[in-house]
């Protein structure tokens, strides 16, 4: 057998699965997008329609909220646990990186353990302040979910790319009579903006669709997915469900390709 | 900034993030085993919740272990072959291809299930049977197979390794057998690792294919959090963790002894 | 003495190679190469040594119009595996997922050999090569010297028509290659298997090679024995290439050089030329007093070797003259001293 023929053949049920099950798939939602009562405008009605732009302003400003506080907190403590060797150090690092493959709803339900009704900070305030504070089901809520469910993939990104910086570049700042805080200004976090743009729009991207979390707590915000899913189940119009998630494929999509090509290394959602 | 108060303060943040995300994750897993969660662990200690669990959902832990070996071996005889024909012919044809496969990844789960839907949902028993979510699982855990057995492929030099076995009269079948396959078993495991991992956990996806007659553990998951007591779903909980731990444990061993070899 | 020969006698026939539309990697090259011998193709890198071997072993395709015998059999149409053939590569491409008995008895265990046989013949190969303790080792537990050894064994294991090594020495530090180089020439040897060797270290060419085809810009500068190449050699590449050379331009007159320094007489071959390029080998020339020679210089600077000294003289010619003099030789910086060179050493080279 040559060569071609060979590769072509190992190529071949790759080509036919993702084909079948994902490219075409994918035309088929573009088109019934575009097919709509209302046509191509569907696809606008993203923008101009109040409801859904009013759902996707909220879940740009939680996802950009979200990346943000997540980057800066793995930041610090990736730094911490990267530079400090004490002891309990490496269960430290298995519990922040631990609920890394916890599904979306799982990630709703710690929150309601933490915040809801019967929740850990609800029987804290109350034996502190006789006041039960319930969080949960509020955007607070929703954006300390997106936070559990983000810190532990950035902090493994920023981890790793911590460890890989050039030791001999701080000293050199040291030698040249830097301080702690200018070795960090000036070497540390510069060296980290690949790492924090990758990580970054993965964060992003992934609370861009994020549905589990949403969904279990029940969030009074209507994010983006949750209203596609409505559309879906309870108005059953497909074809607008069908441009919205264009719409967001196609946000999440950008916002990766931009980073890859800002930051140079591969750079996929997960989740 | 003194040295020691910079530390305390590291560190005190550092736990504080740490209990954030493990304390829920604890108390859960308690209450799945207590008696009454709202008077607290000296109710008693309890296995009924996790009998009541098995009892109302086995069905839904079975098929999600079924799922996600099913959704293992696809993506093992699909994806290792295709990993390494996309490393053997490089350039932009194969970084084209590894694009068009890595989009499952950039493409909320919401909006794949909806086109599956679109494209398949006339077709009732394909729509009807657990295949359907077999399919938005291969689709979605496929680049993950792919790309961590072509990072393998991409540090070892296999071009020469097959030259090698070509040498000794291996033909192309027998090398890729016994040379490249072998050669790549880290990236095989780490990626069947994420692959069950994945699959195991999926809902994005899969609360849009499932039926009532296709449900899923985490399907389930969401269905007793929104009309169980706080003690079942923690106990339906604690079975999801008690599957799904070992296998993370499993993956943080491995990405400590590549980081390990790779230092050496 | 009479010499157990095996394997095929290689022929190769106008084998060139273009690769995509850029410029010829190999000019078409024709070259025989008997049962049983040695042939080293030694050359720079780029100079097409390795692309000439890949194709005898099947794994680059000449271009069309070129075509590969191995004895009178045409293989050109040929891959790799189906020719027979035992290479050795660079990184000496060991299967890291098996053991070193693994290794060398995959060719015979993919040939289809019972595997009784098979062990016996590891058991013969490994104890060849002084592995036998090392059988079921893992390939990352071995010395460099070591695997070059257990790849080498491997190649060899099947029979294999011809030899082929591709820098087999190139990755071991000069210590180990020097003692790996006589290992490897007895082993050539007592084997009697065709092989083809491609190097860039001329040292290891001169002691390996029956033969040694000189490459340089994808084509064929010299082929012939050792001494052949070293005394004889064709043109200032080759002359250059191999060992240490002095070449001087000078006018031609009466079967003398006319040089700065004075004159030297060169043997009669090719008296009837004006201009010409002549290669002289330090070690030829011999440094006496000047009022004994009729070809002066001053020293200009002086490096103790151990076995010898060198010495590099100006004034001579137009550019200093390099010399290796026995080490017994005191000279000073500055010393005028007379320079002698038997007629037959000056060799004159094509223009």
């Amino acid at each position: 057998m040559s060569r071609t023929s060979f590769v072509g053949l190992c190529l071949l049920p790759l080509l036919i699965t993702v084909g079948l099950f994902f490219v075409l798939p994918v035309f088929q939602l573009l088109i019934v997008g575009a097919n709509s009562p209302s046509g191509l405008s569907a696809y606008s009605a993203i923008v101009t329609e109040p409801r859904y732009r009013q759902s996707l302003i909220a879940t740009l400003v939680l996802s950009v909220a979200t990346t943000l506080v997540t980057v800066a907190v793995a930041t610090i403590a990736g730094l911490f646990l990267q530079r400090n060797v004490f002891p309990g150090r490496a269960i430290l690092i298995s519990i922040l990186t631990l609920p890394l493959a916890f599904p979306g709803v799982v990630v709703g339900f710690m929150i309601i353990i933490l915040g809801g009704r019967q929740g850990i900070v609800g029987d804290l305030s109350r034996a502190m302040t006789g006041q039960k504070v319930i969080f949960a089901y509020s955007i607070a809520g929703l954006f300390l979910g997106y936070l559990y469910f983000s810190i532990p993939r950035v902090i493994l990104t920023i981890m790793a790319s911590i460890e890989k910086l050039d030791p001999q570049l701080e000293e050199a700042a040291r030698s040249l009579g830097a301080g702690t805080w200018a070795v960090h200004r000036d070497v540390v976090l510069p060296a980290l903006v690949p790492a924090f743009i990758a990580s970054g729009a993965i964060c992003f991207a992934t609370a861009m669709g994020a549905f589990g979390t949403a969904f279990t707590l029940a969030a009074r915000i209507d994010v983006l997915a949750m209203v596609i899913y409505t559309e879906f189940t309870l108005n059953a119009n497909i074809a607008m469900a069908a441009s919205l998630s264009v719409g967001l494929g196609l946000i999440t999509w950008i916002a990766l390709a931009l980073a890859r090509s800002l930051a140079g290394s591969s750079v996929a959602a997960a989740g | 900034m003194p040295r020691k108060l910079s530390f305390t303060l590291q560190f005190s943040f550092t736990i504080l993030v740490a209990l954030f995300l493990i304390l829920p994750a604890i108390m859960s897993m308690l209450a799945g085993i207590t008696t009454n969660y709202a008077r607290g662990v000296s109710s008693g200690l309890t296995a009924s919740w996790i009998i009541e669990v098995w009892n109302l959902y086995a069905d839904t832990i079975v098929r999600s272990l079924v799922l996600a070996f099913t959704t293992l071996v696809c993506t093992l005889l699909v994806g290792v072959p295709a990993a390494y024909a996309l490393h053997t012919i490089g350039g932009r044809i194969a970084r084209l291809i590894e694009e068009v496969i890595t989009l499952p990844l950039a493409i909320p789960g919401l909006a794949i299930a909806l086109a599956l839907i679109i494209t398949y949902g006339g077709s009732g028993s394909f729509r009807q049977s657990s295949a359907f979510i077999l399919v938005g699982h291969v689709v979605f855990t496929m680049p993950f197979m792919v790309r961590s057995v072509m990072a393998v492929l991409g540090s070892i030099d296999v071009s020469t390794l097959e030259e090698g076995a070509a040498s000794l009269g291996a033909s192309r079948w027998q090398r890729f057998i016994t040379v490249v396959v072998p050669n790549v078993r880290p990236g095989i495991l780490a990626g069947s690792l994420m692959v069950v991992t994945l699959s195991l956990g999926e809902f994005n996806l899969t609360w849009m294919l499932h039926t009532p007659l296709t449900k899923t553990l985490p399907v389930g998951l969401a269905d007793s959090y929104a009309s169980m007591r706080l003690e079942i779903a923690s106990a339906y909980t604690l079975v999801f963790f008690v599957m799904i731990v070992p296998l993370l444990v499993a993956m943080q061993i491995m990405g400590q002894k590549q980081s390990r070899s790779s230092k050496s | 003495m009479k010499k157990h020969v095996e394997g095929a006698a290689i022929r190769l026939e106008n084998c060139s190679k273009t690769y995509g539309s850029s410029a010829r990697a190999l000019e078409p090259v024709t070259l025989n190469i008997a049962r049983g011998e040695t042939v080293v193709l030694l050359g720079p890198s780029g100079c097409g040594k390795t692309t000439t071997l890949r194709m005898i072993a099947g794994l680059v395709a000449p271009d069309k119009g070129g075509r590969i015998l191995f004895d009178d059999q045409d293989v050109t149409d040929q891959p790799i595996e189906k020719r027979n053939v035992g290479m050795v590569f660079q990184s000496y491409a060991l299967f890291p997922n098996m053991t070193v008995a693994e290794n060398v008895g995959y060719g015979l265990k993919i040939r289809g050999v019972p595997r009784a046989d098979v062990k016996i013949r590891v058991n013969e190969m490994l104890a060849m090569a002084g592995l036998e303790t090392f059988a079921n080792r893992s390939i990352d537990q071995l010395s460099g010297g070591q695997r070059q050894r257990v790849a080498l064994a491997r190649a060899v294991a099947a029979r294999p028509r011809v030899l082929l090594l591709d820098e087999p020495l190139t990755a071991l530090d000069a210590a180990l290659r020097e003692r790996l180089r006589t290992d490897l020439d007895r082993l050539l040897r007592s084997l009697g298997i065709t092989a083809i060797y491609v190097t860039h270290d001329q040292q290891e060419a001169m002691a390996l090679g029956d033969r040694i085809v000189v490459m340089s810009n994808g084509s064929i500068a010299q082929i012939g024995r050792p001494n052949e190449i070293y005394f004889q050699p064709a043109n200032r590449f080759v002359a250059e290439f191999v060992g240490a050379a002095n070449i001087v331009e000078a006018s031609l007159k009466d079967g003398f050089l006319e040089l700065p320094g004075g004159r030297v007489q060169v043997g009669s071959e090719a008296s009837s030329r004006r201009e010409a390029i002549a290669m002289v080998r330090p070690e030829a020339i011999s440094v006496v007093p000047p009022e004994q020679s009729s070809w002066i210089g001053r020293v200009e600077s002086t490096s103790f070797l151990g076995d010898r000294v060198r010495i590099s003289v100006g004034e001579a010619a137009s550019t200093p003259i390099i010399i290796d003099a026995p080490n017994s030789l005191s000279v000073e910086i500055g010393d005028r001293v007379g320079l002698v060179i038997p007629p037959s050493s000056v060799r004159l080279l094509p223009a």
